[in-house]
């Protein structure tokens, strides 16, 4: 009864943040109605008994990525409103039809896939957290290593990418600026 | 009235749809990576559902993975934004076209 109660406000309230999202024409709605969103998922989380996941959920997407938005919102000129110009037949008609493409898929997928067997099936008497970490550093060591370094070189990238000077063009300005610019 | 794994795989479904509308129908690239946030926490869920009704882990692992890819894409391109809203003081999709054909 609990779950049942929880998933039917926690569902209403999601879709309702992401169509806010969706449709607004502020940027700056948008991103709050998103953070709200965001946190708001975490307790589907939390519901399947995945509470790392839930707490990784409000800790990097939004302490992160929604702080980095944020940041980013700074350069951005966001008190305008964003123009909008489309809603074409064509446009409408790809939409529906992916869109129902895409329901009859995923209901048609459990039944397909009734036969799925645990691959690594939770260990029985420990935590979440604790099931996770067994998990990871064994089976999955080598993706999570990979994912690091993807980070790490996410990190210099984006660094490099706000820095200064990257509002030139090299392949745009001509040699003899060019030169100049590096002897001065 | 007990919430199966059906109810979370519709959940996810409404989400992603949610997210495909924003991404067909956005002109404005910020709003355009809000969308690609909703596709990926649609996902999310889906794959959490899977992992506790089928009781494996690999789910479960699949969404931190997917984590980390998000917070790595929006490093990168919102350094490029920065880049181009530098340059072009605009980051709307329709003059995106620098070259002519």
């Amino acid at each position: 009864m609990f779950e049942a109660v929880s998933f039917y406000l926690f569902s209403f309230l999601v879709i309702t943040m992401f169509l806010i999202t969706v449709t607004s024409n502020n940027a700056l709605y948008s991103m709050s109605a998103l953070a709200t969103g965001m946190i708001l998922i975490s307790g589907f989380f939390f519901l399947l008994d995945a509470d790392f996941l839930g707490a990784v959920q409000i800790v990097v997407y939004t302490g992160a990525v929604m702080a980095i938005y944020a940041f980013g919102m700074m350069f951005f000129d966001t008190t305008r409103e964003v123009k909008e110009k489309n809603s074409s037949a064509k446009v409408v008609y790809t939409l529906s039809v992916l869109s129902a493409l895409l329901i009859v898929v995923m209901f048609a997928a459990p039944i397909i896939s009734s036969n799925v067997e645990a691959l690594y099936p939770m260990t029985e008497g420990v935590g979440n957290a604790e099931a996770v970490g067994m998990v990871l550093f064994t089976k999955y060591l080598v993706p999570f290593e990979v994912a690091a370094v993807m980070l790490l070189v996410a990190m210099i990238g984006g660094i490099i990418l706000a820095g200064k000077k990257m509002d030139q063009s090299l392949t745009l300005i001509s040699d003899e600026d060019h030169n100049e610019e590096v002897k001065s | 009235m007990s919430i199966g794994v059906e109810h979370y795989l519709v959940l996810a479904t409404v989400l992603f749809v949610i997210g495909l509308v924003g991404v067909m129908r956005r002109k404005n690239l910020l709003m355009l990576f809000f969308a690609t946030e909703i596709l990926l926490n649609a996902v999310n869920i889906g794959f959490a559902a899977i992992s506790k009704y089928y009781g494996d882990l690999t789910g479960q692992m699949f969404a931190f993975f997917i984590i980390a890819i998000a917070a790595s894409e929006v490093a990168i391109g919102l350094g490029l934004l920065i880049v181009w809203y530098k340059r072009k003081n605009s980051i709307d999709l329709d003059i995106m076209t620098s070259m002519k054909g």
